[in-house]
């Protein structure tokens, strides 16, 4: 591809519409153009935000809402992972539970709320419970077609290099599908923080979620507008970690590798 | 070393029998090039050989001194490199160890790309590379099948010489699947064409190395084309 060398292109340019955007926002409240009732001013909610941190507030609910997350993040990946490497390594399993699987994931997993709360109550188990099925299908359906779109050219001069099942799957099989098994893990990280999200505005005593149905209550629109602000920023940021994740373990592809 | 006997191989996919009976015995250490339409079977002949498919009937057999089973590599028109390992990894899989994928990798003469990724070398390099590993392991019995198809005219001559040296120094026995008559004429002692599923011809190449493109050479040449066209 041809590098583009217009002046608009430097790593600043991207992020002008976001600046003018807050500083307009900034000014219109201001000027009571916009009531801060409504909405309150970029300013206010950073206030809000160091009032917070001042109190430890900010960091405890945010380290909770990050916990739960990962919990929940670790627990379905693992499960969608090894259920998608046994489907795309071994058939019998395939025909065993894929078209199970398959029927499963079209049930949107927010539908489960209401019996969720049946089983687990609103406690922690309930959380991470949700983000874990959520987080579960599409790192399933990634890592399997992952393994199934590997070339099959490839499979055959391995076993031409007479490797091993095991070296096969090292050599060849995992690497071949790791691309997309990346892509699963970073869609899976936007449904993590919107089960998360939703499931603390259901019911929580804690979390990013509770401060803020916490302050609807109490009318602080600053402290809402910030919880919406944090949620932003910790789905950016684990995109940003997955995406420097790809550039390391992808860096043999052309489409990944920084230049 | 190994010599490669066919009796009679037949090889079916459904109702379409692709190999109607191959009576071929190869001698170890041998080169030979088997040339023919397209379709008409030679990549499945090489496959079987490779073991890559099952013979539908007849038997294939390999004979030789020692009691174990010959080491065959196949090269294919495509590198079948695979793109997450460095080249020199990339050889690795077919070596012993590390000293032998860089011995291998100098016998190419790309040591220098060692630690490049494969899609960072040009077509020819790439089957450079794809050779190396297919020599690392010492192979006895090396396939070709079609490796030069894709290469442009320079490239080619250039791959040839490499092969017919390598073949020269390491002994393998050699089988190359081509389309290229000249090709053919110029590295193998014996060309076979196969025509619908049998073979055709067997032609014994009695010409000194290294071959220049004299009148005998152009004999050789037309009376395979012939062949291959009348056929
Ligand atoms: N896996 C397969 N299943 C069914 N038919 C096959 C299969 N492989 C090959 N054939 C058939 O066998 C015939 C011979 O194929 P083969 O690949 O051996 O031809 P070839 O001589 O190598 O041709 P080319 O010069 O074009 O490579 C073709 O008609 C092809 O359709
Ligand atoms: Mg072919």
């Amino acid at each position: 591809m041809k590098r583009n060398t217009g002046w608009y292109n430097n790593r600043f340019f991207p992020w002008m519409v976001p600046i003018v955007f807050v500083l307009l926002w900034q000014v219109l409240g201001h000027y009571k153009i916009i009531t801060s009732t409504l909405l309150p001013t970029p300013l206010e909610v950073f206030q809000a935000a160091i009032r917070l941190f001042n109190t430890g507030d900010l960091q405890e609910h945010v380290l909770i809402s990050t916990q739960r997350a990962l919990i929940g993040f670790f627990i379905g990946g693992i499960i969608g992972f090894v259920l998608g490497l046994f489907n795309g390594t071994i058939i019998f399993f395939e025909k065993l539970t894929d078209t199970t699987i398959q029927m499963i994931r079209t049930i949107p997993h927010l539908a489960l709320i209401p019996l969720v709360i049946l089983w687990f109550g609103i406690g922690e188990s309930a959380k991470i419970f949700l983000v874990a099925v959520g987080v579960m299908f599409p790192i399933y359906i990634n890592t399997f077609n992952g393994i199934k779109n590997v070339d099959r050219k490839l499979i055959e001069m391995g076993s031409v290099y007479g490797l091993s099942r095991w070296k096969l799957f090292t050599n060849v099989i995992l690497p071949g599908s790791l691309p997309s098994i990346l892509v699963g893990i970073r869609y899976a990280l936007g449904v993590m923080w919107m089960s998360l999200i939703v499931a603390e505005t259901i019911g929580a005593d804690s979390g990013i979620g509770f401060m803020a149905t916490n302050a609807r209550e109490f009318m602080q629109m600053d402290i809402v507008v910030l919880t919406i602000v944090l949620y932003a920023i910790l789905g950016k940021l684990s995109d940003v970690i997955a995406k420097l994740f790809e550039q390391r373990l992808l860096k043999w592809n052309a489409a990944f590798s920084k230049k | 070393m190994f010599n490669i006997e066919l009796k009679d191989v037949r090889k079916s996919y459904g109702d379409n029998e692709v190999l109607r009976g191959i009576d071929l015995s190869i001698e170890q250490g041998s080169f030979t090039a088997i040339v023919g339409k397209s379709g008409c079977g030679k990549s499945t002949l090489l496959r079987l050989i490779a073991k890559l498919e099952d013979v539908s009937k007849g038997m294939l057999s390999f004979s030789g001194e020692e009691a174990n089973e010959p080491k065959i590599r196949i090269m294919f028109q495509d590198d079948r490199l695979l793109p997450w390992k460095n080249n020199l990894k990339n050889i690795a899989l077919g070596a012993v160890n590390l000293a032998a994928a860089k011995e291998s990798l100098e016998k190419v003469g790309l040591i220098d790309k060692q630690g490049d990724w494969p899609d960072q070398l040009s077509g020819g390099q790439k089957q450079r590379i794809a050779l190396a590993r297919a020599l690392a392991s010492n192979p006895d019995i090396l396939l070709f099948d079609e490796p030069l198809g894709a290469l442009d005219a320079l490239t080619r001559l250039e791959m040839q010489k490499l092969i017919e040296g390598l073949w020269k120094q390491q002994q393998f026995t050699s089988l190359l699947v081509t389309h290229d008559v000249t090709e053919a004429v110029q590295l193998a002692d014996r060309v076979i064409v196969i025509d619908s599923g049998r073979i055709q011809l067997d032609e014994t190449i009695d010409l000194p190395r290294p071959r220049v493109r004299n009148e005998k050479f152009t004999y050789y040449e037309r009376k395979i084309l012939n062949e291959i066209l009348g056929g």
